[in-house]
């Protein structure tokens, strides 16, 4: 993906700062998300992982408004979200999520140009499509494809194309590899980690996948019962000491490292 | 059948622009709905609870209901709402297009998965975009599956809208069994059946057209459905002449006068159209309310019916008590009567009439707890019943209600004992059934009459060309004409029969009259 040509945003260009100032949503007596307090500096990756049910996801969607919290405020570059016009807000924010939801009975090229439809009632022109589907690293002959007619893998380049076609700063990812198989998710995170880098964006990625987040984040939010309980470096949370649930994400995938570097120290079995 | 290709095109055009504009009607009811109650299962209870109900009263029913509420209206609104025709058939067949409509739109659009809705969400859109851009087009295959249900239904429901004044292929059906003219009803049947899958071969490719995007397909579907449309409101060559809409009620008798009427009008310069199997009572509200310009009716049934009336009086008294009441009351005018009876007569099989002694109604009170009584579908909901009753203290085993042709069938083969047979149908005689005496009178006269409406009253030269029929026809005469449309072999259709009458009227010294 990111060998393709320079896409519309300035390559000085920054992504916005985020903020969540004491955001919290229950539902009935179940609090989902308990008073949230954090900051996110132009240009960051942040990756919030946890187990179900921890909030990563709620979290997410007070963004975009996809859930309107309790109370607390979201703010985009020091804006409250909730002060804006929900459809303008969601259509300057890049969202790609496991299911997917490219709509089925538009082709690729109408998929990735639904936010130009919206907002002008025009298609997004030719030449912005095929810059689009280079970038994220698509046959350009796919424009007229269904998406049926598609692999997971690609479905999803297509969803990330969709969520870049506005130009956004911001953009919000749930678990957007989750669905795909093990080597397709490590080449989509690593080039759209790429893209990241290139387009100057500010993302925010939930994962269950705490490798994932350990590969591509700049920074790691844990979170457990509604709230941050760790907010680190990849680097800071291998180390340790940044509270048990960090621990016990982390200790996974370490213990997984450390079997496989001892199986290849082992050699190759009789 | 063969000399009627005018008549059934004509017929074809009329069911299609029914059918077709109560599908439209209920597409424009039912789609909007649909989207509320897709959005609210407390709206989804009350719509689809309200047109399941409506599901359950029998079509004919539907259709005979609207006929107080609308004679109700109409005498708020005055004439624009016609109890009769077009608008009753056009409401019921709405009311039971729905529920398939509505039923396939709400699942359609509940079963649009949530990841779309999402990612609608997600993308920015409006709930109008979500709905036109997302939600329509998922829910577009089932929906359509609904819209070919529904016009199945109403095509096959609209024949009975013959019943309620509304002409449409079920003209055909409901002549056809009252005639035993099998060919009529066959062809009013292929032709119902022929439309119907036309229309549902139409719909399904539009239907799949959609679910695999084929443009192509939508657009043919789309434009043959149009053409049919097109041409069956395409305007039928309109008569120069003044047209004159003729009644007939659901029985072969009617259809002949009916024809023989047309036939002394067409001779006079006018056009004539006919409205067929209509109901006892919608047809007097017809020639009321001036759809129906001229028809036969019955003094007995006018008396009971509409009169209200269960006091026997002699004849000529009673036909003048009608024409008052007629003029005063609907400013419609008796022209006279025809010359001959048709009364209820109740009828036995030659053998039992000879083993039992059956000669009179009084003979038959000993024997009815062995007898079935067998007799039209309205006769036992008639005063003229009541009347019996408190004459004659009938106790049957059992009663049997049949459309008149099979009643007669049905005391041949010992279905029932005993029948309230028409004393001029030609049946009666054929099969050498034995009419009973009625010795208390309890009957009243049922002398056939000929009426018009209001406007055609006004017509002297209409009036005129009719006169020459006042007291022409003897009973037997009549009972030959009916049975050539009713016997089994031979059969006549009631022009052709009315041709026959005609011809025996104008040349009374030869034949079989008195």
């Amino acid at each position: 993906m990111a060998t393709s040509p320079s896409f519309s945003r300035p390559a000085t260009a920054r992504g916005p700062a985020v903020a969540f100032e004491g955001v919290g949503k229950a539902y009935g007596g179940t609090v989902a998300i308990a008073g949230v307090d954090a900051t996110i500096s132009p240009g960051t990756f942040v990756a919030i992982v946890g187990s179900s049910g921890s909030g990563k996801s709620t979290l997410l969607k007070t963004v975009n408004r996809l859930i309107e919290p309790d109370h607390g405020s979201v703010r985009i570059d020091g804006a409250d979200v909730a002060e804006q016009e929900l459809h303008q807000l969601r259509r300057s924010i890049g969202y790609v999520f496991q299911n997917i939801g490219l709509f089925p009975h538009m082709t690729v090229a109408q998929n990735i140009g639904i936010g130009s439809r919206l907002a002008s009632g025009k298609p997004l022109p030719d030449d912005r499509v095929t810059a689009l589907l280079d970038l994220v690293d698509l046959p350009r002959g796919f424009a007229t494809r269904l998406p049926e007619q598609l692999s997971g893998g690609q479905q999803q380049r297509v969803g990330v194309a969709r969520a870049l076609a506005g130009a956004p700063g911001l953009m919000l990812m749930d678990e957007p590899f989750g669905a795909l198989d093990p080597v397709t998710r490590e080449t989509l995170g690593e080039q759209y980690r790429a893209l990241h880098e290139q387009l100057g964006l500010t993302t925010i990625m939930v994962t269950h996948d705490m490798a994932e987040a350990l590969l591509f984040a700049d920074r790691i939010w844990v979170m457990a019962s509604g709230r941050i309980v760790a907010d680190a470096t990849p680097a800071q949370l291998i180390a340790g000491r940044c509270g048990p649930e960090a621990e016990a994400l982390v200790a996974v995938p370490r213990l997984q490292a450390e079997r496989i570097t001892a199986m290849r120290a082992a050699g190759p079995a009789a | 059948m063969n000399q009627d290709w005018p008549r059934i095109l004509d017929l074809l055009a009329q069911h299609v622009q029914l059918s077709f504009a109560a599908l439209g009607l209920a597409l424009v009811i039912a789609l909007p709905l649909a989207i509320a109650s897709a959005r609210s299962r407390t709206v989804a209870g009350v719509t689809l609870g309200f047109a399941s109900l409506i599901q359950t009263i029998p079509a004919l029913a539907l259709l005979a209901l609207f006929f107080p509420l609308l004679l109700a209206l109409s005498a708020v609104f005055g004439d624009a709402i016609s109890p009769l025709g077009f608008l009753p058939s056009l409401l019921a067949l709405t009311l039971y297009a729905l529920l398939p409509i509505l039923r396939n739109a709400v699942t359609g659009l509940r079963s649009v998965e949530p990841a779309m809705v999402e990612a609608a969400d997600g993308v920015g859109m409006t709930a109008l975009q979500k709905l036109w851009l997302v939600e329509a087009p998922l829910a577009s295959p089932t929906i359509m599956a609904g819209v070919r249900t529904a016009a199945v239904w109403t095509i096959g429901a609209a024949t009975l809208s013959t019943t309620v004044g509304q002409p449409s292929l079920g003209d055909l059906i409901f002549a056809g069994l009252q005639t035993q003219n099998w060919s009529l009803v066959l062809a009013g049947c292929l032709a119902a059946a022929g439309l119907a899958i036309s229309v549902d071969l139409l719909l399904g490719l539009i239907e799949s057209g959609i679910r695999w995007r084929k443009h192509l397909r939508i657009w043919l579907a789309g434009i043959a459905l149009a053409l049919g449309l097109g041409a069956a409101l395409w305007p039928a060559p309109q008569a120069d002449r003044p047209v004159v809409t003729i009644g007939a009620k659901r029985f072969s008798e009617q259809y002949v006068l009916a024809r023989l009427i047309g036939r002394r009008l067409e001779a006079a310069g006018y056009a004539v159209r006919y409205r067929e199997g209509l109901g006892s009572a919608v047809v007097f509200r017809a020639l009321a309310s001036d759809e129906v310009q001229v028809y036969v009716d019955y003094a007995g049934t006018i008396w009971t019916n509409e009169m209200q009336r269960q006091d026997p009086e002699p004849r000529a008294q009673m036909i003048a008590e009608i024409t008052r009441w007629a003029k005063a009351q609907h400013g419609v005018r008796l022209v006279g009567p025809l010359g001959f009876e048709n009364t209820y007569a109740f009828a036995v099989r030659p053998d039992d009439a000879r083993q039992l002694g059956l000669r009179s109604l009084d003979d038959v009170v000993r024997v009815a707890p062995q007898f079935v009584f067998g007799t039209d579908v309205e006769f036992l909901e008639r005063p003229e019943w009541q009347m019996v009753q408190a004459a004659y203290p009938l106790r049957f085993k059992g009663r049997r209600a049949f459309e008149p042709t099979f009643m007669y069938r049905a005391l041949s083969l010992g279905e029932a004992d005993i029948i309230s047979a028409f004393s001029s149908d030609g049946r009666i005689a054929a099969n050498g059934f034995v009419v009973l005496d009625d010795p208390k009178g309890a009957i009243p006269a049922y002398d056939a009459i000929l009426m018009v409406s209001r406007s055609a009253a006004r017509d002297a030269r209409l009036v005129e060309a009719l006169k020459p029929l006042v007291g022409a026809i003897p009973v037997e005469k009549m009972r030959e004409a009916n049975y050539r449309v009713d016997r089994d072999d031979n059969k006549q259709s009631p022009a052709d029969s009315a041709a026959w009458l005609d011809g025996a009227l104008a040349a009374p010294a030869q034949g079989t009259t008195r």
